[in-house]
């Protein structure tokens, strides 16, 4: 672990506070996050984990704090560096959200045409194949988001997130209302990602079996705070009952 | 005290919301970069997917003012002004307005349901983080595109209607075509037809900005989607007929009677 300190962090969040009206969801929350490095953020519902990292690409606007991704600050960038910024941030929300109304041909092409606007139809095609071979799902370039399974848009929202190759990976909840097989699947996926582009990432789960797999580092969320820290198995062992209701 | 206020409250709150968001629409619709392609086909989907219900509608309405006049027409012994008095009824006031409250219950519910359902699945947040501005593209084409099909869809309707009435005054009497053409044409003037396209554009607007708005901003999940369609359609049913009696004033001052 002590390698990992001496190295320049990718993620920068510092004191970062996030409230709607009397509902203080963040509170002084830390956390940095570096190269290639796999991060869990553990927390119950409604704790605050969509939010921290909807800030982080700012789908939604801190309060307070700073935010640095790159060396770059979040916050006060323009409308321009934000979406350069944004190109090499990946992130797979909770509910998938692939386009309803775009084939899944349609939805990997969509981030590709609007982030890189000089591109060829032999390279998008190319980028589409390999997108979906990487995700184990090639030939399925025709069907609509409804005719996929749950595992199955995760997936493509995985590939449609690789597509772009982002240095860093914000994965809401990726195997949450998946049977264990599937999961497993997507836990494999996730650490093929990290170990082929060296991807850095902060993923947010309360499923023991993604924590246990992919965490390198597991960091609790409480009252808005980062209230522990730790590999999975310094957590599993604490004492703290806060930290043990996760692995009970 | 504070509970009689409340509805007035959330309707000017509503309103103002509104307003705002159309303010946002002009601000933001004209600037580049514009997303020509996502208009192109939104115009075509919202234009094909009311076409023949627009039509039918049309038609229907023709037939039946038509029959319905004839009696107290035929009292008055005034029979032959049928096409005439008919023609203008139609072209100023039933079929743009048939039509625009058609087009709230079709087009509104359904750019309401589909913003609604991308924003409460993210979709909409995935989009921004793809380096697109999702008001530009979502919102800005919907308003802009139902904004110039609606004139289409009711000059459409108003020709179709017009071969109604055509229908419904052959029933009881025999006319030609041609005189029938002409009849309507004598009384039917640029000053009737141009009003009711003005404010189709008019209708054509609220009924998207409205649609737009409940969508954009669905809270609570999939119960919000429905909630979101539905009141799309009851307001902008409601403005299309604020929107009629402005028209109507307005109109009136201008002396486009
Ligand atoms: N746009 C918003 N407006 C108002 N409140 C919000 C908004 N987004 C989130 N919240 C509130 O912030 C809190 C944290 O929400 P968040 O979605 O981050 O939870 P979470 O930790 O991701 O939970 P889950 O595991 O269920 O996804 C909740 O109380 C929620 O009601
Ligand atoms: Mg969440």
């Amino acid at each position: 672990m002590n390698t990992t300190e001496t190295r320049e962090p990718v993620v920068i969040i510092q004191n970062l506070k996030k409230s709607f009206g009397d509902n203080h969801v963040l509170n002084d929350f830390n956390l940095n996050v570096y190269k290639g490095e796999n991060v869990v953020v553990l927390g119950r519902s409604g704790t605050g984990k969509s939010v921290l990292i909807k800030c982080l690409v700012r789908l939604l606007d801190a309060d307070e704090g700073e935010m640095k991704v790159f060396g770059m600050s979040i916050t006060d960038l323009k409308h321009k560096e934000l979406d350069d910024i944004r190109a090499k941030i990946g992130f797979l929300f909770q509910s998938s959200a692939l386009y309803d109304s775009m084939t899944v041909r349609e939805n990997l092409e969509f981030p590709l045409r609007r982030h890189k606007h000089k591109i060829s139809k032999q390279e998008v095609d190319a980028l589409i194949k390999t997108a979906l071979e990487n995700v184990a799902l090639a030939g399925t370039e025709a069907m609509m988001p409804a005719e996929l399974s749950g595992g199955m848009k995760k997936r493509i929202g995985i590939a449609r997130m690789l597509i772009l190759n982002p240095e860093v990976m914000l994965y809401d909840e990726p195997t949450t209302g998946l049977d264990p097989i599937t999961g497993r699947e997507i836990n494999h996926l996730m650490l093929e990602v990290q170990r082929k582009f060296n991807t850095s990432s902060i993923i947010i789960s309360h499923d023991m079996n993604c924590v246990r797999r992919t965490a390198n580092r597991v960091v609790v969320l409480i009252n808005g705070k980062c209230y522990a820290e730790g590999t999975y198995d310094e957590l599993k062992n604490s004492n703290d009952k806060n930290i043990k209701q996760f692995f009970d | 005290m504070t509970k009689t206020f409340e509805p007035l409250k959330s309707f000017f709150s509503e309103v103002g919301g509104i307003s705002i968001f159309a303010g946002r629409f002009f601000r933001e619709g004209f600037l580049p970069p514009y997303e020509f392609n996502e208009l192109l086909r939104q115009s075509f989907e919202i234009g094909y997917r009311t076409l023949t219900l627009v039509g039918v509608t049309g038609f229907i309405m023709g037939l039946v003012i038509t029959i319905q006049s004839h009696p107290s027409m035929e009292a008055f012994g005034t029979e032959s002004w049928l096409p005439s008095v008919v023609s203008v009824s139609l072209v100023r006031e039933i079929v743009p307005v048939i039509t625009a409250l058609i087009c709230a219950g079709k087009i509104g519910s359904g750019i309401g349901a589909e913003l609604g359902s991308m924003n409460v699945t993210e979709q909409i947040d995935a989009m921004e983080v793809s380096g697109t501005n999702p008001f530009k593209y979502l919102i800005v084409t919907r308003v802009i595109a139902t904004t110039l099909m609606l004139p289409i869809l009711v000059i459409l309707a108003d020709t179709i209607s017009l071969y109604g009435a055509f229908i419904g005054v052959n029933m009881k009497q025999v006319i030609s075509f041609n005189l029938y053409t002409n009849q309507i044409f004598e009384k039917l003037s640029f000053s009737d037809v141009l009003p009711s396209i003005i404010k189709s554009f008019f209708f054509g607007f609220g009924i998207a900005v409205i649609g737009c708005y409940k969508g954009y901003y669905t809270r609570n999940g999939t119960e919000g989607v429905g909630r979101a369609a539905n009141s799309s359609v009851v307001v902008s049913t409601f403005v299309v007929f604020i929107i009629d009696l402005l028209a109507a004033q307005i109109a009136d001052i201008l002396h486009f009677t």
